[in-house]
């Protein structure tokens, strides 16, 4: 018999809203399956099993918020008998949360298998938020959108046709003003505190020519279907991936004074999710993937991401952040490293520049890439030979 | 393919990246990736599912015909037969 408690996603979340079960009781269970999906700070997430078992009962009403660590549900395991008469523990729908400082219990880290359940209906982002405003019960409303997924639209037609505006909103442009911080907002926002309070930034910019990863790119995309094409992202992430596996003291994580390197790299690609925030999950093993797999993996990740469900693993344990532009903004992007992370990679859009190339002055396309370290764990000598070994790999990229 | 099924197949693949966008509100001439806020991951989406929908091979190099919707829309009244 065990429990499925709310897992913690991060150091900075003390607590996360239960919004859906997707098992019943009685169901069969395995390690990794998706059970449960928990509306955080950082958006909806989708919390994994770590043990086989029977799913008996839930002790968490839907929609009550709790602090991390809390039983959410028993799992029999497999073989035993179903539970005798327990407490009926339907725990009330708890107030809003309640600061709690985390039981000792720690949750068993989620497993990390990319198993593909989740039958049920996804919600986009916006439309999660809107139901949340107002009021309007998620499992109630039919999704219209191509894979019926739930749509901002749905929302708005169980909300009785209502305007998406608040509606409390004064007339005029100024509307976003009025609200307050969504849950991801409130989340950046404290996470983004909490570094630059806690991590001394050092930042290094560096200037990489890109004709070779782009010729190597536009080479193999050549002959190959959209499905299979490379994007110059996917040669990033890599680049980055193998130099923190050369200079480890980018790739960990620093808590109770002490940095910890981490034996695997797990990349953490910021993905903007419109109009809502900023995430970064991790690419497993972004070091050991090759690109088509890497690419593969951004690709679903993305995906996922946009559709408003992504999986406690990924959230919880990227050891190094890139974060780029792509190809619209500006030349350079500076980060700031997630906690308790230690560096982050910002990388701008490429641009065209005048370039000095034995001896002589030609066009080339380059891009600024950008590290923030963290004082605590490293410094700038250290810190330039890490960026200048992602430059090093990208000039031969088919070697990635 | 007429400029009338262009339009509906492009709308709908649109929507399927960006639901949150209403087609009837953009600029038709303007950047397809600013109107939709867009990354080249999503539009690489794009690509994919145009391809897979009307069996055309969209090389690279003609992406820069994709920068619009009014373009994107000419593309396939071209390409598509």
């Amino acid at each position: 018999m065990g429990e499925f408690r709310m897992p913690s996603l991060g150091a900075d979340m003390e607590a996360g809203k239960l919004v859906e079960w997707l098992v019943k009781p009685g169901a069969p269970v395995k390690h990794g399956d998706i059970l449960a999906v928990v509306e955080t700070q950082k958006g909806a997430i989708e919390i994994e099993a770590f043990e086989d078992g029977i799913f008996e009962r839930p002790l968490v009403e839907i929609g009550a918020v709790v602090p991390v660590g809390t039983a959410l549900a028993m799992i029999a395991g497999t073989g035993e008998a179903a539970a005798p008469e327990a407490p009926v523990a339907a725990a009330k729908a708890g107030p809003e949360v309640v600061a709690a400082p985390s039981p000792p219990a720690a949750p068993p880290p989620p497993a990390a298998p990319p198993v593909t359940t989740g039958e049920r209906a996804r919600v986009s982002p916006a439309a999660r938020r809107l139901a949340e405003q107002k009021g309007v019960d998620l499992l109630a409303v039919t999704g219209t959108g191509p894979s019926g997924e739930i749509t901002l639209a749905d929302v708005e037609a169980r909300a009785g046709g209502a305007p998406a505006a608040p509606p409390a909103a004064p007339a005029g442009p100024a509307l976003v003003a009025a609200e307050a911080m969504t849950g991801m907002r409130a989340a950046i926002a404290a996470a983004m505190a909490r570094s630059k309070r806690e991590i001394p930034h050092y930042y290094l910019a560096h200037t990489v020519d890109l004709t070779a990863a782009e010729a190597f790119v536009a080479k193999y995309n050549e002959r190959r279907e959209p499905a299979e094409r490379l994007l110059l992202g996917a040669l990033f992430i890599k680049a980055v991936s193998l130099a923190a596996k050369k200079y480890p003291e980018f790739s960990g994580h620093f808590e109770g004074g002490a940095f910890t390197p981490s034996a695997a790299v797990h990349a953490g690609v910021a993905i903007n999710i419109r109009g809502t925030g900023l995430v970064a999950p991790a690419i497993h093993d972004s070091d050991q993937l090759s690109l088509d797999a890497l690419m593969a993996a951004m690709r679903d990740l993305v995906a996922r991401v946009r559709a408003g469900r992504f999986r406690a693993s990924e959230v919880a344990d990227p050891t190094i952040t890139v974060s780029s532009l792509g190809e619209r903004g500006v030349e350079t992007l500076y980060g700031v490293i997630y906690p308790p992370q230690v560096a982050i990679v910002g990388v701008g859009m490429p641009v065209l520049r005048p370039w000095a190339v034995d001896g002589m002055i030609g066009v080339r396309r380059v891009v600024s890439m950008t590290l923030a370290g963290d004082h605590r764990v490293s410094d700038g000598h250290r810190g330039a030979l890490f960026l200048a070994a992602i430059d090093t790999l990208l000039q031969s990229a088919e070697a990635l | 393919m007429n400029a009338t099924e262009a339009e509906a197949a492009l709308t709908q693949e649109l929507r399927r990246i960006a639901p949150d966008v209403d087609v009837a509100g953009i600029d038709r001439e303007a950047d397809l990736r600013e109107q939709f806020d867009i990354d080249s991951m999503d539009f690489l989406n794009l690509v994919t599912a145009l391809n897979k929908r009307f069996g055309i091979p969209i090389p690279d190099a003609d992406y820069p015909r994709l920068g619009s919707f009014a373009g994107a829309v000419a593309y396939l009244v071209e390409q598509v037969p």
